[in-house]
């Protein structure tokens, strides 16, 4: 998988001919719908009835036709314009993350833990702490720059047990993001394929250096590091570690 | 207490650091009563091994008494005798599960070091540079084992620390790799290196069945004691090892052909000088010659194995006559869990005393004369145990 603007171009270009015969669909209409179908196709969005996989189908099809019609998205993101972060706006300015780990438990037990968010700054490496508010929202503390802390409240925008979790900041986040995490059962009795993509809106729109500070070195690097402690907890019950450990007085 | 620590290539001093302390519920911590110097220590002290930090405690052969257990560690007592493996397995996941503990995914706590060198994480090591997890080792007084439910194994009281030391690395590490060569009746097993891990290798291959065995050296107490196990020994400093060891299986070239040199191989051809120089100017970072040897000696459809540490980048490799003659690699870090309980009872049986390699015993406070003595191999020493008291 590519970026969203990557996914969105390669779909556009292969689909030029099609669109150039529909006079009624923008060039900047069809890169709005599309990211929105990009999003709900990472997010495995979850329109009521719609399985998470429909959810998929149905971002790859919004993306394929170019929709235009953005109260039919926002219908389907279950948000009106003035509230969380817009699909358009994770489009524009956003920076996304992804990567994936297989862990040799089952699917199940995985979801379980990390449906559980309290326990995600027990592997994610810049969370301090989230404080689950009710069935859907939750509050998250992170570290900002200069040991400040970042926080906003997240809601939960699907859930499919032992399958995927998505979920986004809600308005008002000082920075938004969304993010879904999926676990799909890995070849040959190899475990599970844990799967995350994450979405950041830096403050400012300004991508790149400041989110890059907040969130770790570099937030990519930063997500593949935080799986795979998910995976050492999940397999051993600890985070392998030798801080604390003994060293010689020249050790820095 | 005391402990051996790294400060820069050429620089390893004893002194007196933090005592460790259970980090993690599957920990233990031991005293330590016996702990040895590795020729892969060698490579340390030489720095051809990256990712060393000044402060680093080496030492990965290593054994002792229990002090002190984390809450989840149910299969020790205080008071154990224990020999610990060199690599730190988690024993739970899928490399782990097949046995392949050296690709162990979860010990190594800064895997993104071997990531991006080598494209995949090893299993951590004790006392073996950040690459592989930056572990405190065991030449000192104490040290902290982790994942302590998977790794060591108890001892009975009536072998002496001599006898079960070397089940930590060098005698798995030679049986291994021999037992990568697939030992059939009438095979011939090359060995080059008489170091420590080339005379286990050598006594390994005769419990496993080789007709003959040759060991290549120029170290002559070395390559005496390699005799002594039966093996014929050639010293590459007077001989040609390809006419030598065509001779001995009459054209048809040894079955299987062992590295226990590793990366810091001498030799007297040009292709030595050569590596010397392209390392010097930092065009290639390990010395190969021994490895070629291995691959223009070995007979077609044979098996290289190569137990001896390589970390980086080759030159002038003979891919060619690998590829024409068939040959098949094996290579890596020991899984020595899987030998532990094996290998111990071989020594029980008296099948193997492996307390024959020691030739020097010292205490803790003079390691860094023994690396001296070690790498120079003076004083005809071959292999030396440490007492940390
Ligand atoms: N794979 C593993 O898990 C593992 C474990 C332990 C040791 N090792 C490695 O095994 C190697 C040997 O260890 P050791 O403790 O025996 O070290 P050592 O340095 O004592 O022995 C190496 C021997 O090779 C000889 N030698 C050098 N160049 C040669 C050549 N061209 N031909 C023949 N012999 C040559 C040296 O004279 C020396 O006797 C090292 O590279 C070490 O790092 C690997
Ligand atoms: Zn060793
Ligand atoms: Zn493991």
């Amino acid at each position: 998988m590519s970026t969203i603007q990557d996914t969105v171009r390669g779909y556009l270009r292969s689909n030029d001919s099609a669109v150039k015969g529909d006079k009624n669909v923008g060039e900047t209409e069809r890169l709005i719908s599309a990211a929105a179908g990009t999003l709900l196709l990472k997010l495995g969005l979850h329109h009521r009835g719609l399985s998470g996989l429909a959810g998929i189908g149905l971002g790859a099809a919004l993306i394929k036709r170019g929709y235009s019609g953005q109260c039919d998205l926002y219908q389907y993101l279950g948000v009106s314009a003035t509230q969380p972060a817009s699909p358009k706006s994770y489009f524009d300015h956003g920076i996304h993350v992804k990567s994936a780990v297989t862990v040799d438990k089952p699917a199940d037990e995985l979801y379980a833990f990390w449906r559980k968010f309290e326990n995600l700054p027990r592997f994610m490496g810049h969370l301090k702490s989230v404080t689950v508010l009710d069935d859907k929202t939750s509050r998250w503390v992170a570290n900002g720059p200069m040991n400040s802390d970042v926080q906003w409240t997240a809601e939960i925008i699907n859930d499919v047990p032992g399958e995927l979790i998505a979920w986004r900041s809600l308005a008002g986040a000082q920075v938004d993001n969304a993010g879904s995490v999926r676990f799909l059962a890995a070849p040959g009795g190899r475990g599970t394929e844990v799967r995350v993509n994450l979405d950041y809106i830096p403050p400012g729109r300004s991508v790149g250096k400041w989110v890059a500070k907040l969130f770790g070195e570099e937030p990519s690097q930063q997500i593949h590091q935080d799986l795979r402690k998910f995976k050492q907890l999940m397999e051993t019950g600890v985070v392998a570690t030798i801080n604390g450990q003994s060293k010689g007085s020249k050790l820095d | 207490m005391k402990a051996l620590c790294w400060n820069a290539k050429n620089d390893v001093r004893v002194e007196t650091v933090p005592d460790p302390k259970i980090l993690n519920p599957r920990d233990a911590i031991l005293k330590i009563t016996t702990t040895a110097i590795c020729g892969s220590d060698l490579h340390l002290l030489d720095g051809y091994i990256p990712t060393m930090k000044p402060g680093d405690i080496l030492g990965h052969e290593f054994m002792g008494e229990v002090v002190e257990l984390g809450s989840e560690v149910k299969n020790l007592a205080k008071g154990d005798r224990v020999v610990v493996p060199f690599n730190i397995a988690c024993g739970n996941c899928w490399y782990c599960k097949k046995k392949l503990w050296s690709c162990c995914d979860n010990s190594n706590p800064s895997p993104d070091l071997a990531e991006t060198l080598y494209g995949g994480p090893p299993s951590a090591l004790f006392g073996y540079s950040h690459m592989f997890g930056g572990y405190a080792g065991g030449q000192a007084q104490y040290v902290r084992v982790p994942f302590a439910d998977v790794g060591p194994i108890k001892v009975p009281d009536g072998l002496p620390d001599e006898k079960v030391i070397f089940l930590t690395d060098i005698f798995p590490t030679g049986y291994m790799a021999v037992e990568n060569c697939n030992v059939q009746k009438g095979d011939t097993i090359a060995i080059w290196g008489a170091g420590p891990v080339g005379q286990f290798a050598a006594r390994s291959a005769f419990l496993l069945g080789a007709e003959q065995v040759v060991v290549m050296d120029d170290v002559p107490e070395r390559l005496q004691l390699a005799r002594d196990a039966g093996a014929t020994t050639v010293d590459i400093s007077q001989e040609y090892v390809h006419d030598k060891l065509m001779d001995l299986t009459a054209g048809r070239g040894p079955d299987g052909c062992v590295d226990c040199v590793g990366l810091e191989a001498h030799g007297a051809t040009l292709d030595h000088w050569y590596d010397m120089a392209k390392v010097k100017i930092g065009l290639a970072t390990d010395r190969t010659h021994a490895l070629r040897q291995t691959i223009n000696s070995v007979r077609k459809g044979g098996t290289v194995s190569i137990p001896g540490v390589y970390g980086g980048f080759l030159d002038k490799f003979p891919l060619g006559a690998a590829f024409a003659k068939g040959v098949t690699f094996k290579m890596g870090q020991t899984h020595t869990h899987n030998y532990l309980k094996p290998l111990l009872d071989r020594v029980q049986n008296g099948e193997i005393d492996p307390s024959f390699v020691i030739t020097h015993t010292l205490p803790l406070d003079q390691a860094p004369h023994g690396y001296e003595i070690f790498r120079a191999k003076k004083d005809n020493c071959i292999k030396i145990v440490l007492k940390p008291d």
